[in-house]
């Protein structure tokens, strides 16, 4: 009888081990490196979504205004995941979402934004994925905040409760 | 083009495996002789993975940017030894090495174990292939190294600067060989187990293997700690961070292992014990992997946060276990004469009260490690264990630890007595005089410091009369012995001693304290390859009147755009003078961080003396009395 009990008790408890690390995946927690200085934004000129026209960075950045720029596409999850903070995001006064498209079909934009409504004040678009190098952004979805035209945050993978209520407590 | 020739490579080397397995399988059922063809195909493998591996160096060389892998980690303005390094300073790149690193072993094993059974070694090399196309697929699948980008960008996104250093260059090697060594261990015990052959014979055969990932791992996990002190700027070795534990779980297991092996080499013992290990040490190196790139943790070493490579991971994992598993409830039988008595004074008893103890340290570091996982999934509270819960747990533990230690091997097999063995007693009066007056005038706790140091010393004085009185008996045991004793006295040293100064500093200024008076003369900037480095000029006087120098820096590096603080380290047989210097954001003051730092080298060099025991051990022809 004892034979029987120890290896039946030892798979269970693997497999509980199992259940458990495999929830744990569900909840993944990403790391914010901290840039401890201010860097100056990149100059580039993009062109905007769904106009023909283009703009540089000195037209977009003007001001005293705080801005949020957005890397994000269609294809990329977890920019889903983000999308609810930056619509509460877009509630704030005195800060502007702008949305760099990346890698992305209009069309496919389009529908996202569509779907998910749009928390963007301008979104420009990133074809070949050059202007997120000059930003020196990881991947998608990546986002910055600007004040006077200085990169005070950087914050790699999607925003979440915590980063969302970080970014709250720089801009007031 | 490498890109391409590496890619399908990859897939004639997953081609290799299937070819493997049914000769394998015919060969196992039909014939007496090893099928000369099984070896050929598993060079083949070998080769295509080599081949495969080479490609991607190149594609960093060139610096091939419509290579993803390229992309992502490598800048054309990166010297030419990063760019190399670079390429398994990443998820796709270090799993292609340990692909490598596998197809290598088992061709060893193969061409090494040409007396053995045929049985045994088909099996071990079918179980070994079940871990080899595992890895095929992972790579394949979720993180090849080879996927392709249109347009090709110009210009890559540069590899993390701090991972740019020499150590932690040849750093994931090293300690690859030593984790997918474990995979030897793991197939060939499982192909014991099957074959009912858990011998004196195989454990003679194995020990080697146990040998040479328990020396790989010594010496990586040793690489990883020297980086972290002078890189990482907080002038510690261990932090007890999760990633640092995972590689400390299965040094700890295979360390147990190589003692209970040294017994069945003996006598038919604790041979449940070597079965459970080998499995636990391999689970454990799985396991270590299944945590650093499924971005359950955070550290440096996360690479990626890819929650379908997580869950690819655990399900191979745990399928390993469970195969563990089946055949070790359903086809091991161990032997019915049980010589199991064990007479209470025998060194088969202190390596036992050992392997216990040993089993202890590896149950604290594994739930403090994998504790705060369970309790966040279950209850959704965030906990982080830190270096006291370790420290408490750990330390009372090693007073015992280390007198057995310094004892067991002094005692005969199966049966001894205290006879002539007056000198443990008289050695371990001196460590108490010796300790209680080095603790006495510190303003520390007297008692367990005392007890403490004098365990450390106790060992030392034993291993360290044995060179003279036993000369090469029992070397490599006594090497790596006296290692570990000079390792925790350096240790409880360097912890007792150590002083920190952190204060703000502009040029010109000076901190004075009692021991030490800091001058910051000036900062210089300078261009280097790619980055710009800030570097600081300060004049440190000591409390024995010795001027110094030390020059830390602060490099920009350009791509991707970080700010890394290199450490100046003075290093002197007696101590470490370390500084590192941080930027204040918009103050003209820079934040000083000076470190005494007593015996640093004497851990660096008592770590290479244990792997040095193992390397006597793996090559001497007479084993162990």
């Amino acid at each position: 009888m004892k034979f029987k009990i120890i290896p039946i008790l030892s798979i269970l408890f693997f497999f509980i081990v199992f259940a458990i690390f495999f929830k744990a995946l569900q909840k993944t927690s990403f790391y914010t490196p901290n840039i401890n200085f201010e860097k100056e934004i990149p100059s580039f000129s993009a062109k905007i979504f769904k106009m023909d026209i283009e703009k540089n960075s000195e037209e977009i950045f003007i001001g005293n205004q705080f801005y949020l720029i957005n890397v994000w596409a269609s294809w990329c999850v977890p920019c889903r995941e983000e999308h609810n903070f930056l619509m509460k995001l877009k509630e704030q006064k005195n800060l502007k979402i702008i949305g760099l498209n990346y890698k992305d079909k209009e069309k496919n934009a389009s529908n996202f934004l569509r779907e998910l409504k749009n928390p963007y004040d301008q979104i420009l678009i990133d074809e070949n994925g050059t202007i997120a190098i000059e930003w020196g952004a990881y991947g998608v979805p990546e986002s910055f905040l600007i004040h006077k035209r200085k990169i005070i945050k950087k914050i790699i993978g999607p925003i979440n409760e915590n980063l969302y209520s970080e970014i709250e407590g720089i801009i007031q | 083009m490498p890109s391409l020739i590496g890619s399908y490579s990859l897939l004639f080397g997953l081609g290799c495996s299937f070819l493997i397995i049914f000769f394998s399988i015919k060969n196992f059922k039909n014939s007496n002789l090893f099928d000369s063809k099984i070896l050929s195909f598993s060079l083949l493998q070998l080769l295509f993975v080599v081949i495969s591996f080479f490609g991607l160096i190149l594609s960093f060389v060139i610096s091939d940017f419509s290579n993803e892998t390229v992309f992502n980690h490598s800048h054309t303005t990166k010297p030419l030894f990063y760019k190399i390094s670079g390429a398994w300073g990443n998820h796709e790149g270090s799993l292609l090495l340990w692909l490598l690193v596998l197809t290598l072993f088992i061709s060893i094993f193969l061409l090494n174990t040409k007396n053995q059974l045929k049985d045994y070694r088909i099996l071990t090399l079918l179980f070994q292939q079940v871990i080899i196309i595992g890895f095929f697929i992972f790579i394949i699948k979720t993180s090849n190294p080879f996927n392709y980008i249109y347009p090709e960008p110009k210009e890559g996104l540069g590899l993390n600067p701090i991972l740019q250093d020499p150590a932690l260059a040849i750093h994931p090697p090293i300690l690859y060989l030593g984790y997918v060594g474990s995979s030897i261990i793991f197939s060939s015990a499982l192909a014991a187990m099957t074959l009912n052959w858990v011998s004196k014979e195989w454990a003679k055969h194995i020990k080697k293997w146990i040998l040479v990932s328990w020396i790989f791992l010594t010496l990586g996990i040793l690489l990883g700690s020297i980086w972290a002190y002078y890189e990482l700027g907080w002038g510690g070795f261990w932090f007890w961070d999760p990633v640092e534990n995972v590689s400390l779980m299965p040094w700890i297991a295979l360390t147990t292992l190589f003692h209970c092996v040294l017994v069945l080499e003996k006598k038919p013992i604790l041979t449940s014990w070597v079965i459970i290990l080998s499995i636990t040490t391999f689970t454990l190196s799985m396991c270590g992997t299944f945590l650093v790139r499924s971005g359950i943790l955070n550290s440096v070493h996360t690479f990626a946060n890819d929650p379908e490579r997580g869950v690819f991971i655990l399900i191979f994992l745990f399928s390993l276990i469970f195969l563990a598993l089946f055949i070790f409830f359903f086809f091991y039988k161990p032997d019915n004469v049980k010589i199991n008595s064990f007479f209470w004074l025998s060194k088969e008893t202190a390596i036992l009260v050992n392997n216990w103890f040993m089993m202890y340290f590896l149950s604290v570091i594994l739930i403090g490690t994998i504790y705060p996982i369970f309790l966040d999934v279950i209850s959704s509270e965030k906990i982080s264990v830190g270096p006291p819960f370790y420290h408490k747990l750990i330390i009372p533990f090693l007073i015992p630890f280390l007198l057995a230690m310094a004892i067991g091997p002094k005692l005969n097999w199966i049966k001894s007595d205290l006879r002539n063995k007056f000198y443990l007693f008289s050695f371990l009066i001196i460590s108490l005089i010796l300790s209680s007056l080095i603790i006495i005038n510190l303003k520390i706790d007297f008692l367990v410091n005392t007890i403490l140091i004098s365990s450390g010393f106790y060992l030392f004085f034993i291993t360290t009369r044995d060179f003279f009185v036993h000369k090469f008996q029992n070397l490599a045991q006594n090497i790596s012995h006296f290692g570990f004793s000079l390792f925790i006295l350096s240790v409880l040293f360097n912890n007792i001693f150590s002083s920190e100064i952190i204060t703000n500093l502009k040029v010109g200024e000076t901190f004075k304290s009692k021991d030490v008076i800091i001058f910051f003369e000036k900062v210089t900037k300078k261009k280097g390859q790619n980055y710009e480095t800030i570097i600081g000029k300060f004049n440190i006087v000591d409390s024995e009147n010795i001027k110094q120098t030390l020059i830390p820096e602060l490099r920009i590096y350009n791509q991707p755009n970080i700010v890394t603080s290199e450490a100046d380290i003075k290093i002197n047989l007696l101590s470490d003078k370390f500084m590192t210097m941080n930027l204040v954001q918009n103050q003209n003051y820079f934040n000083i961080r000076y470190q005494h730092k007593p015996f640093m080298i004497w851990i660096w060099a008592s770590v290479s003396i244990i792997s040095f025991g193992g390397l006597i051990s793996l090559f001497k022809k007479k084993h162990e009395v």
